[in-house]
């Protein structure tokens, strides 16, 4: 019995400490008061309404989608060629070139976002838009790689030999065989990618400017200003979007299968 | 080239990089043939198995089909069927349509198509399994959908990568029988890559004997198996006392002995199965270090002079123990001889 308790505290200090702010935040978003604050002085939905009604948030909430579906979905064009590239073909290098698609997730944000400020956006003079969009998708991109890697390792190169000997192409036999086979991988990769992407704040915070920014730029604005639980009414329905798609693709992909 | 060859490799080279594989091979197959090439592993014969579909380009040479130099002919224009070890079937497919994904890429489309993948299935046992997945089936079971892909492509050759050899005892009988069935029933040419002598000798018409990416010899199963012609061969087809002849003096581990009976001419080495040694009497003399019984026969290793002698005895004959001492003979018309 006593084993078992010192094996069970640290667990359960664990999961206390990780799902705790999760619980203080739904119960301050929940308050009927008119600050933030913990444990809310009454429960009421006034809050979660408020947030639909601020003109900013909708703004920022297109802006954090757009970023995250098109930034995804580029990562992936650019990361199934290469990760496919890399596991069929002796690519030089190839290590290497793994390492550099992976340091955008091992140099801290701060510095890529200053990097990019700096020696990127301004110089080219790019729009806020394109270079949130460029920034983001550098981001995806080693996830996309790593993830979608991990399913082409997985599966045995010879059914493309197997397809061009009965007449496929090799872009055919790509399509075909190669496609349907890692689409498990290529959707997961997808999920973890929107997620990066929605949840990014460091190099959001140098790329945005005035009247483009990201949801979570716009609450940490919002809340220098104001200081209402709307913000934290808007962090519980954000974290409760993420907990369903994570769910969903649980539930039909096998998602920590390949993440 | 004679009229009946449909498939011919001419010097045909290959490599890897700066690495020779396989060195201007020279083979004709004809109509209808089933052919093994059969060797130790990085002998070439996978490699060579892998131009003939077109999935490696040569270094130098030609591949003839039909009549057509398919050299530089893509893979998926070349009319080559290849059964992959692995099976290589589409896990995402159904058995149904992993049989129909060539026909349909030949436009082949509704009724015709449903008609062809089904007698397909039925021409391997497999009517009733279309609806499957490659993984709710056996090893058997995947292999015969990836000879059925294959047959409904009607190719002028099939290769086979070791198409016996992830089956167990039992099955691998089913599968030889099946093979031979399908290739006589289709007059279908087959060439098919193995190492195992015994999967060769028991489905091969002709045997293609591969080392270090030549042809060491070439010739029917009963050829190979009672006439080979070098050491290697020999050695392949279970001869265990394999000599080399220097100077009309035998030469193997051990010391020379000069045969007392006139050399046949041209003679490079001489071996003896172990069941043509010649136990209790003759010139040699052995001690018995090992003693097994096998069923019919008893198998002895001896240690001679000449290096170590393997020899079957029927088990009928009265058993040596270990350590006993012996005579044998090694009879010069028992022996085959080694031209190479």
């Amino acid at each position: 019995m006593k084993s078992k308790f010192f094996v069970f505290l640290p667990l359960a200090l664990t999961l206390i400490f990780l799902i705790g702010p999760f619980i203080v935040i739904v119960m301050a978003g929940l308050s009927s008061g008119n600050n933030l604050a913990f444990p809310p002085p009454g429960l009421s939905l006034k809050w979660v309404i408020k947030v639909f009604s601020i003109e900013s948030f909708r703004d920022s909430f297109a802006v954090s989608m757009f970023l995250a579906i098109f930034g995804t979905l580029a990562a992936l064009i650019l990361g199934i060629p290469a990760s496919y590239a890399m596991s069929r073909y002796k690519v030089p290098g190839a290590e290497t070139v793994r390492l550099i698609v992976s340091s955008p997730i091992i140099v801290p944000g701060i510095i890529v976002g200053l990097a990019l400020l700096r020696y990127f956006v301004v110089p080219l003079s790019l729009s806020i838009t394109l270079a949130l969009f460029v920034a983001h998708t550098a981001l995806i991109l080693p996830y996309a790689v790593r993830v979608v890697s991990a399913s082409l390792n997985n599966l045995r190169s010879d059914i493309e030999e197997a397809a061009i000997l009965l007449g496929a192409s090799r872009a055919g036999a790509f399509f075909r065989v190669v496609l349907p086979n890692i689409r498990g991988g290529v959707l997961s990769a997808f999920i973890l990618g929107f997620v990066t992407s929605f949840n990014q704040v460091p190099v959001s915070l140098f790329l945005s400017g005035p009247g483009v920014r990201t949801l979570p730029i716009d609450m940490i604005g919002y809340m220098e200003t104001t200081y209402d639980p709307s913000v934290a009414a808007l962090a519980a329905l954000l974290a409760f979007l993420s907990i369903g798609i994570v769910f969903v693709a649980e539930r039909f992909l096998g998602f920590t299968r390949y993440v | 080239m004679s009229e009946h060859t449909l498939l011919s490799l001419n010097d045909l080279s290959l490599s890897y990089g700066k690495n020779t594989v396989v060195d201007r091979l020279n083979l004709e197959i004809a109509r209808g043939e089933l052919i093994a090439l059969l060797g130790p592993s990085g002998c070439g014969k996978t490699t060579t198995m892998r131009a003939i579909a077109g999935l490696m380009t040569p270094s130098g040479g030609k591949i003839v089909l039909d009549g057509r130099d398919i050299t530089r002919v893509p893979p998926n224009r070349r009319e080559v069927g290849l059964m992959f070890q692995s099976y290589a079937l589409f896990p995402h497919l159904s058995v149904f349509e992993n049989v129909a994904f060539g026909l349909k890429l030949k436009g082949v489309r509704g009724a015709t198509l449903s008609d062809r993948v089904n007698e397909g299935l039925r021409a391997v046992g497999l009517g009733g399994y279309a609806d499957r997945r490659p993984a709710d089936l056996s090893g058997g079971q995947q292999q015969r959908v990836a000879l059925a892909r294959s047959l409904v492509m009607d190719p002028k050759v099939l290769l086979l990568d070791e198409p016996l050899s992830n089956l167990d005892a039992r099955l691998r009988l089913e599968m030889r029988t099946e093979l031979q069935r399908v290739q006589r029933a289709n007059d279908l040419t087959m060439v098919f890559v193995t190492h195992d002598q015994s999967e060769a000798l028991s489905l091969a018409d002709r045997i293609v004997v591969m080392q270090d990416g030549a042809i060491e010899q070439l010739g029917t199963p009963e050829d190979i198996y009672n006439r080979p012609e070098s050491a290697f061969v020999a050695d392949f087809v279970g001869f265990e006392n394999i000599f080399t002849l220097e100077g009309g003096k035998l030469t193997g581990k051990g010391e020379a002995f000069a045969l007392p009976e006139p050399l046949p001419e041209g003679a490079k080495g001489m071996a003896w199965r172990p069941r043509f040694v010649r136990l209790g009497d003759g010139a040699f003399r052995g001690t018995v270090i090992g003693a097994a019984f096998v069923g019919q026969m008893r198998e002895y290793v001896l240690e001679t002079p000449i290096g170590q002698i393997k020899a079957d005895v029927d088990a009928g004959e009265p058993a040596h123990s270990l350590g006993k001492e012996l005579a044998f003979d090694l009879r010069v018309e028992d022996a085959v001889v080694l031209k190479r």
